[in-house]
């Protein structure tokens, strides 16, 4: 099964199928290869089905919206209401939501069926899914190896076929580095483009929700439905939100697009950079007009990131102290006993240290050192892409250096683990829309092609992306599963 | 002790009178069950973002534009972290660098013809905490987050002050100008109106700033004057002792009416206050500044120098009738029944309403007499119906609710008697009565016309015009 989110549309549109029909073969696939694959960390079977009864409803009435009956999944940093939300954290692990994300109620006004809650890395914070209180998410196309993260999980059900759609967050590179590791196509829009709203923050000046599926045309519908200002979020914009699906197929002739050269540059796989020269060049025949152009304060884009995720997380973070709601110790002797056990035993260990560098990088002393350098940093980062901008339309290169890695390979070099969002990460500090698309496979595994926008420009990425996809198949492509 | 100075600073938190929370739709009531005046955004659930309450930006720069200040047009919120059950996100919202209201100045005159220019370092925005319940149930604490997210505004003062009476008077200035401008409805025993004081004392003629002591916990304008007398003197005597003052927060215990020291781990929190990335920057334009700057009530300030300007009154009673809105509303109110009485509405108000007020335990607005009945009885005086004397036995009357002014005086028969036939008649059966009081009088001992006017006054029961059974007298008694 390979049926991508428009496919199912018009197949549930022209009775092909119903709802409940196809979101019970979903569920099926799910309970065959879940338990290898480890993409949910649960499964809203009850929720889906009657969903689906009253989509099917609706379409025989002649009221469906523009995803009425469509199986997707959530990643479990999205409120859902009545439905745990566990940011894949024992803190959370018995946090019933009381409240749906902006994003969740987006899509059931639309009509979709939610299958369930997929895998990530704890509280987001990874690049491999193997940061989860629930077990690492192996990758589809090798089970041995990592899907990428923080939202593996979403990117690897949708590669295996387990939902046709899911949504993701990227505060570094979450999206669009587990779509690249899975060989499916993600967007990270504008920052303020999609609601944060009820998606439990990481770095809330970086976090940015977006959506996963199998191609710029599933993404540009999943992204409609997700978009738009929301007032319950001081930070979502106003801007209008053009309509994704009728931007596609523009073409792309004349098209100006930048290479930055700090992106081929050494750290990256050679046989990648291969890759994205083929791309490249079927770009090229479709009338793009290639440009090199720079971003030089490119590799100050992870420490500045480090800095300030890492901040925002240690105040973001604060509210899981036992007190109100998600896990306390046992028996604390007093308030103290009760925070640091509480905290202690709840959270993984690379939300620790997050949270430990971040207190440090705001402590008295260190701020201007730290925190202020890096809002200088970010301003320049920033800078670089206006720059750029004034000068192409578009800017492309690797999602990543290394196709997926084995899992386990990098679990005790964090380091080289926060290396892999190097191309990603800079524009999540400019809040600049990104995404990647697959382009072809280094030993077997998925090597993903990132796009980047001018701000609010989705519609452009998703375009130049279909554009793509319409001459090349390397989207259609799924992994020979095990059971 | 006369070679020490005392300096103090006044920290005000000012509850801002809007209708839902500074950060959520929820309500600010006071008095609600526990817990049911918050919302997911006050609990700090996770996933939820705060959004900006305009109004409270509004009421803060409406506080900025009465006390002159400078308002910058861009401010930002930030987060100030620490840990405590009462503050659900493990971080309050409030305001560091940038915040809406800057540098201003209030006058206050803390005692008849002394004034003073007291100095206002900022004024910010920030939300409440929660409220902590130690004495409910055994062991344990409860939490109340009604108050969780309530708009608070912190009024820093420069350290202007130089005894416990200028900063009460200060306090007092500053809680009847944000009762002025509607802000906050200044309750102090709720805790909308709250005063920390900052006290230090310093050789006279020193320039340095001696160590600093911060007071709290202080939930009246008495215990304020006591908590900082107590402080100074404190202080007065470790220095004199050779002992130095620490640098922390101390308590005021009113049972004990002394300040002690909280525990020294509270004062060792390091904020880490950084911009919050869930608030965008306020923007405040001129034209919002004007907008708010035209439609300010006139204030304490303007009025009491109208009062002295376009009513003659002395600076003291206008400064004591201006000294809070409501009585300077009754004031006018009354004023506008009685437009020629200014002077003598201003003593009644002052002196007999006051002390009445005062007796009763009363606030102004509950005061049994009207603003139109006062006016009345002021124009029963002027007019010659009644006398000063008479007018204090029906303001009693009329406080005890026997009605308006005009009634008492017709009921009671209170009418002064200004018919000339009739003081004479009274007064030729007074000297008729009295033949060894005449021949004194008219010896030369004039003291005795003092004798004659009082029985006249007794005989007419007090309603005869005093002016002229005097003169009626004088002509009477002449040899």
């Amino acid at each position: 099964m390979s049926l991508g989110v428009n496919e199912i549309r018009r197949g549930l549109a022209k009775g092909k199928f119903s709802s409940v029909e196809i979101t019970r073969d979903y569920l099926a696939r799910i309970a065959r290869y879940n338990p290898t694959l480890n993409c949910f960390i649960s499964v809203t079977d009850e929720i889906a089905l009657a969903q689906a009864r009253a989509a099917d409803a609706a379409l025989a009435k002649g009221n469906a919206g523009t995803l009425t009956g469509v199986p997707l999944a959530h990643k479990d940093l999205f409120c859902t209401d009545g439905v745990r939300t566990s940011c894949a954290s024992r803190i959370l692990d018995n946090f019933i939501a009381p409240y749906d994300a902006t994003v969740v109620a987006n899509f059931k006004r639309d009509g979709a069926v939610m299958l369930g809650k997929t895998n990530m890395d704890e509280f987001a914070m990874g690049s491999s899914n193997e940061n989860s209180y629930y077990g690492s998410v192996a990758n589809p196309w090798n089970t041995g190896h990592v899907p990428g993260g923080s939202s593996g999980g979403s990117a690897a059900a949708v590669a295996a076929g387990l939902a046709p759609g899911a949504t993701g967050t990227d505060t570094g590179g979450s999206i669009r580095q587990p779509a690249a590791l899975c060989g499916v196509t993600g967007i990270k829009p504008t920052y303020g483009r999609v609601s944060r709203y009820g998606m439990i923050a990481y770095g809330s000046s970086l976090d940015q929700g977006g959506p996963f599926a199998r191609s710029a045309e599933d993404c540009a519908l999943l992204l409609q439905t997700m978009s738009g200002f929301d007032a319950r979020d001081s930070t979502s914009s106003e801007q209008a939100v053009p309509d994704f699906g009728a931007a596609l197929g523009r073409g792309i002739d004349g098209l100006r697009i930048g290479l930055p050269k700090e992106y081929f540059a050494d750290g990256l796989d050679g046989r990648i950079a291969a890759v994205i020269e083929t791309a490249i060049g079927e770009l090229r025949r479709l009338g793009a007009d290639i440009r090199d152009i720079s971003l030089p304060n490119t590799r100050l884009s992870i420490p500045t990131y480090y800095v300030v995720a890492m901040a925002e997380c240690s105040s973001n973070l604060a509210r899981f102290d036992g007190v109100r709601f998600g896990y306390r110790c046992e028996n604390p002797v007093d308030l103290e006993d009760l925070y640091k056990r509480s905290r202690g035993e709840g959270f993984g260990a690379e939300v620790k240290r997050r949270i430990m560098i971040g207190t440090y990088a705001l402590s008295a002393g260190y701020y201007d050192a730290y925190y202020l350098k890096a809002q200088q940093l970010r301003r320049m980062i920033k800078d670089d892409f206006q720059q750029a901008f004034t000068d192409v339309d578009l800017i492309l290169g690797p999602t990543t250096p290394e196709v997926a890695f084995r899992i386990g390979a990098k679990t005790d070099d964090p380091v080289s683990m926060y290396l892999q969002d190097i191309y990603t990460i800079s524009l999540n500090l400019a809040g600049l829309p990104g995404m990647s698309l697959p382009v072809g496979f280094v030993d077997g595994l998925p090597v993903g092609m990132q796009l980047i926008g001018n701000y609010f420009d989705e519609a452009g990425l998703l375009n130049a992306a279909h554009s793509y996809q319409q001459v090349t198949d390397w989207h259609l492509q799924a992994p020979e599963l095990e059971a | 002790m006369s070679d020490w100075e005392s300096v103090i600073g006044l920290e005000i938190h000012a509850q801002l009178a809007t209708r839902s929370k500074i950060f959520s739709g929820a309500s600010t009531a006071f008095g609600a069950e526990p817990n049911t005046q918050a919302c997911a955004v006050d609990l700090g659930m996770p996933g939820v973002l705060p959004v900006l309450n305009r109004e409270a930006v509004n009421m803060a720069i409406r506080f900025g534009v009465a006390i002159d200040a400078e308002i910058d047009h861009h401010s930002v919120f930030a987060r100030k972290n620490y840990f405590y059950p009462d503050l659900p996100k493990g971080y309050q919202i409030s305001q560091y660098e940038l915040p809406i209201v800057g540098k201003g100045h209030v006058f206050i005159s803390p005692s008849e013809g002394e004034h003073l220019e007291i100095g206002i370092t900022r004024a910010h925005l920030e939300e409440d905490a929660g409220k902590s319940i130690h004495d409910l149930f055994p062991e344990q604490t409860g939490i109340d987050l009604n108050r969780a997210g309530t708009p608070l505004l912190e009024i820093v003062s420069e350290p202007d002050m130089r005894s416990a009476k200028q900063a009460v008077a200060y306090a007092r200035k500053i809680h009847s100008l944000v009762r002025y401008l509607e802000i906050c409805d200044g309750n102090m025993q709720e805790g909308s109106f709250r005063c920390d004081a900052n006290v230090s004392v310093r050789r006279k003629g020193e320039q340095k700033l001696g160590t600093r002591a911060e007071l709290k916990n202080i939930n009246s304008f008495r215990f304020l004057e006591r908590a900082i007398n107590f402080e100074i003197e404190r202080q007065i005597n470790l220095n004199e002792d050779g002992a130095s003052v620490v640098q922390e927060t101390r308590l005021y215990d009113a049972e004990r009416d002394e300040t002690r020291s909280m525990r020294s781990k509270e004062e060792a929190n390091d904020y880490r206050y950084f911009p919050d990335p869930d608030l965008l920057p306020v923007v405040i334009t001129d034209a919002d500044i004007a907008r708010i700057r035209d439609a300010l009530p006139e204030l304490p300030e303007q009025k009491k120098q109208r009062y002295i300007n376009d009513l003659g009154l002395s600076d003291y009673n206008a400064e004591l009738l201006t000294a809070n809105r409501e009585t300077a509303a009754y004031f006018e109110d009354a004023l506008g029944d009685a437009p020629d009485q200014c002077a003598q509405l201003a003593n009644w108000i002052l002196g007999d309403l006051a002390g009445a007020l005062n007796r009763a335990g009363l606030e102004i607005t509950a005061a049994p007499i009207t603003p139109t009945m006062l006016a009345q009885l002021m124009q029963r005086i002027s007019d010659n119906t009644i006398s000063g004397k008479i007018a204090k036995e029906v303001f009693e009357a009329m406080w005890q609710g026997e009605g308006a002014a005009d009634d008492i005086i017709e009921a009671r028969g209170l009418k002064q008697i200004t018919d000339s036939g009739a003081i004479e008649a009274l007064i030729d059966a007074v000297i008729a009565a009295n033949p060894g009081q005449v021949e004194q009088f008219r010896a030369g001992k004039e003291k005795v016309l003092g004798f004659f006017v009082g029985q006249v006054m007794k005989q007419s029961q007090g309603k005869a015009n005093p002016g002229q059974v005097n003169q009626v007298l004088r002509d009477k008694l002449k040899p």
